[in-house]
């Protein structure tokens, strides 16, 4: 199914639609075998990522008023993963990476039932990053991936956003720091923040996830104090 | 060369079917029991139907209220249900889902929290007290993506885009199942000592549904097919609050937790006619005027709840009325208002971007409506299915050995009506104990051999669209059952349109045969309508000859010429089967009397 190139398709557009509505018009009316990936058509599952006139976007949440009147619409398959046919790339590598992040592991609980004691302050940073949807335009987007396809070196913003997630749960004791350092490479990410500007749930990827994160690796492997007292021997 | 060559085989002791909540909590369970597991869904792994719940999950769990214990939930879902509910299983839900809900804590689910660093709990209709766990509105997200994510590290052997066609039965016993992958359209036979039917509902049989291409009833259809009982087919859950425009987003679900908020409900003369009617069954359970309902959002203990927060049957039925009568929105709808909250507490556009944002996106991005300031229009729209697989209330074993449903394929929980966030609740325990015990009976089951000449009869069925590249349109097809559910089976239901559904649905089933595709087997959506339409067209058969078989109105059925609830009809479920000679089988199946002990409980919280 490689290869291939746009072909024209013809719709009439009625108020309020979305791409995707056109897209399943198309299906209906003129080629019922044209494939393409969408489940909940409300934002909410990550399935129907695409590029649109060259922007990654969800098919589902964009309006067709929104887009330039009376210039062809370009409707293309994320370019960071290997098509599978049309509109459907093969995302699985996303999984294989997601599988190898150390999972949860909560302290013991705090209350004589099992349960944990935790404020809403406590949980609201993990929370931003749970909305994500996965639909990976963030990883479609980044330049690293995109680009350079270091995706054995670069586990991308959707999971260094995920980690994060684990990292600032309050009740979560696992240490992920030496993975992101060398097998994730976080230091690849030279902070464009193209994906915080992709994400449909408006996580703040850069800002919040990825910067605290790798603030915390230099915290742990170079402690800049630590370089500044031997500097300060080596001279007496 | 054997017959198995021309199929990818693989093994497994329990395989589940389906990657919702329901799922993935049995496919957990089951490894945890030692067995084998295979999880095999159509959509990629996180995607289901159940990312798309919003409200909350209900656990009698009583952390806002601490009235709140498993008797009180065992009624209202009860009540809810029209007494026709499984006692067994209404009671196991009751007293489970607070221990299950706390699981998902354990496995890495952030629940919102109350003042006092608990799992916070919100009010929802038919529910007594505030009883809804949640994240915002995006609780479902929050509980797959758990169960997901915890899940990949148990083992679990995951078939992603690939969908069941069909079981594999010997001497009666379920042994598997074949079905194909969508990526290159190779046919697939998973073995299996055991299988768990998790694959949702039938939401797309109606034109106008909160539900997504996924639910077509593929495994009411599958059980069907296999020789399994389904039970209360005609109890279809509309829901109040979908989306009415634009056109394109018609049936979208608003999340009740808009209502559970301080929604509220009005006609296009700005009255709030949900305090018009009242039914008997809640009238010491309803706020007196607008000022109890809003001291009963806040909190207030000693208030009742405003009539927004009725069950759906009731809330969609009035909404009904109000459009019928000419009361409705520009749209064809009634209004929401949210909005108006700012009249009572300081920072209300904040706080309800806080508490509903994704309802607030939804609104903005696909309508241009500011819910903090706008009325929202809704209406009716096609949610949920009460009815499905007949499974023992214990063990979710279906009339078939080997064969378990759980989560909204399966029947009894919720009787005639559902109330809001017992399903997510119904997932978990019940998903809990379908993989125990499938677990159980894999252990002990023998391996049959697969009987090639099934094998080959459905592959040929599955296969044969593609010899008719010039044949009907499968979508033509699909969306002609959608328009005459829609009509003629939807929330208003009489004998005579029910029949003259009969009648095309008859016809349907002829053209279905005719339906061809064109191109390849490689990611061909129209092959895979082609295939789904049995599905469809089985259950829409189910739902209506079950509903013009239920003389009466009750729970999520409104019958124009049956108006009120009958004695006679309180005492049975309406149980379909396949019949030797190929052709649908109703009985009437009679309820067993409510435990004395449930029968007290009952009484007592009335
Ligand atoms: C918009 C919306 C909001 C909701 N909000 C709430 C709420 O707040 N609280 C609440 O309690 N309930 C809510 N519900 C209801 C609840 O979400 C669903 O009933 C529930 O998620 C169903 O879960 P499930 O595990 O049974 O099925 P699903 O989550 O739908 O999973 C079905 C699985 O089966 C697979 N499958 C189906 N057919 C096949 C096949 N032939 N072959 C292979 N795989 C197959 C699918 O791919 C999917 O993985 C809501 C529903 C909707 C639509
Ligand atoms: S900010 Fe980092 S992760 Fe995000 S797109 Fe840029 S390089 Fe990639
Ligand atoms: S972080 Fe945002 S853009 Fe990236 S996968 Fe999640 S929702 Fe999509
Ligand atoms: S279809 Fe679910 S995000 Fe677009």
């Amino acid at each position: 199914m490689q290869g291939g190139g746009f072909k024209d398709y013809s719709v009439e557009v009625t108020d309020g639609m979305v791409v995707l509505d056109c897209i399943h018009k198309i299906q209906a009316e003129q080629a019922p075998d044209l494939a393409c990936r969408w489940n909940c058509k409300a934002g909410k599952c990550g399935s129907c990522s695409a590029e649109i006139n060259g922007k990654p976007a969800l098919m589902c949440m964009t309006r067709m008023e929104t887009l330039p009147p009376g210039e062809p619409v370009m409707v293309e398959p994320m370019q960071t993963f290997p098509i599978i046919r049309d509109l459907v790339t093969d995302v699985s590598w996303n999984y294989e990476v997601k599988k190898k992040i150390k999972p949860f592991k909560p302290r013991k609980p705090d209350n004589a039932d099992g349960t944990w004691t935790v404020f809403q302050e406590d949980v609201e940073r993990s929370q931003e990053f749970r909305k994500c949807i996965e639909c990976f335009l963030c990883q479609d987007v980044c330049h690293v991936l995109r680009d350079h396809h270091k995706h054995d070196e670069f586990i991308g913003p959707r999971f260094l956003v995920f980690t994060a997630a684990l990292e600032m749960n309050p009740l979560d004791t696992e240490n992920r720091l030496a993975d992101l350092k060398d097998r994730d490479g976080i230091g690849y990410c030279n902070i464009t923040k193209c994906c915080t500007k992709v994400c449909p749930e408006h996580i703040t990827i850069t800002d919040n996830a990825i910067i605290p994160l790798k603030e915390r690796v230099v915290d742990e492997f170079y402690d800049p104090l630590t370089m500044l007292f031997r500097v300060f021997r080596a001279r007496s | 060369m054997s017959l198995l060559d021309k199929y990818i085989v693989t093994e497994h002791e329990v395989l589940v079917i389906g990657a919702g909540g329901a799922g993935l909590r049995a496919a957990i369970e089951s490894s945890a029991h030692g067995a084998k597991t295979a999880v095999i869904c159509k959509s990629l792994l996180g995607k289901a139907h159940t990312v798309m719940a919003e409200g909350g999950v209900a656990a009698a769990m009583g952390n806002v209220d601490d009235r709140d214990n498993w008797e009180v939930h065992f009624s209202d879902t009860m009540r809810g249900g029209g007494y026709l509910n499984n006692q067994v299983m209404a009671e196991h839900h009751a007293r489970e889902a607070p221990a299950r809900v706390r699981e998902l804590e354990a496995w890495g689910a952030v629940f919102d929290r109350t003042k006092d660093g608990k799992i916070l709990q919100r009010n929802f209709g038919g529910h007594r007290y505030p009883r809804l766990a949640h994240v915002g509105d995006r609780t479902g997200l929050e509980m797959i993506r758990t169960l997901q994510d915890h899940g990949v590290h148990q083992g679990l052997d995951v078939y992603m885009e690939m969908t069941v066609v069909s079981l594999l039965t010997s001497g009666g016993r379920v042994i598997g199942a074949m079905g194909y992958d969508r990526e290159r359209g190779r046919m697939r036979v998973w073995r299996a000592g055991a299988v768990v039917l998790a694959t949702g509902g039938i939401g797309k049989a109606y034109r106008i549904t909160s539900n997504s291409w996924e639910y077509t009833g593929d495994g009411q259809s599958l059980a069907y097919h296999a020789g399994a009982e389904l039970m209360d087919m005609e109890f279809v859950q509309f829901h109040p609050t979908g989306m009415v425009w634009p056109p394109s987003v018609r049936g979208l679900l608003v999340t009740e937790g808009v209502r559970g908020e301080g929604g509220v409900l009005r006609n296009s003369e700005g009255r709030r006619f949900m305090f018009d009617e009242i039914p008997e069954l809640y009238k010491n359970q309803v706020a007196k005027d607008e000022e109890e309902g809003w001291r009963y959002v806040c909190g207030d203990k000693n208030a009742q709840r405003p009539p927004e927060l009725l069950t759906r049957d009731h809330v969609a039925r009035c909404i009904n009325r109000e459009i019928k009568e000419g009361r409705g929105s520009p749209h064809g709808g009634v209004f929401l208002d949210i909005g108006w909250i700012k009249e009572r507490i300081p920072n209300a556009q904040a706080h309800i971007k806080k508490k509903l944002p994704s309802m607030y996106h939804q609104f903005m991005q696909l309508a241009g409506v500011d819910i903090t300031t706008e009325a929202m229009e809704v209406g009716p729209t096609t949610h949920y299915v009460m009815g499905g697989v007949r499974v023992c209330g214990d063990t979710q074993m279906s009339s078939v050995p080997g064969l378990f449903a759980a989560g909204e394929v399966a029947a009894g929980l919720h009787g005639a009506n559902r109330l809001g966030g017992n399903s997510l609740s119904d997932l978990l325990v019940f998903g809990q104990r379908a993989g125990e015990h499938a677990a159980k009976f894999a252990k002990s089951a023998k391996s049959d051999a697969i009987d090639s000449q099934q094998l080959e009869a459905e592959t040929k069925r599955a296969l044969e669209p593609f010899e008719r590249p010039e044949g009907e349109n499968p979508y033509a097809i699909q969306s002609d059952l959608q328009n005459s559910m829609q009509e003629l089976v939807g929330i208003v239901r009489t004998q005579k349109e029910m029949e003259q559904a009969l009648d095309v649905i008859g016809k349907l089933k002829v053209r279905s045969a005719r339906a061809g595709i064109s191109g390849h087997r490689e990611y061909n959506p129209g092959w895979h309508t082609a295939l789904d339409l049995r599905n469809l067209l089985t259950v829409s058969e189910a739902i209506t000859r079950s509903a013009l078989e239920r003389k009466e109105s009750r729970g999520a059925q409104f019958r124009d010429d049956y108006p009120s609830r009958s004695d006679e009809c309180s005492k049975f479920n309406i149980v379909t089967r396949k019949g030797a000679d190929g052709s649908m089988q109703l009985e009437h199946r009679p309820l067993s009397p409510l435990r004395a002990d449930l029968a007290a409980i009952v009484e007592k919280m009335k």
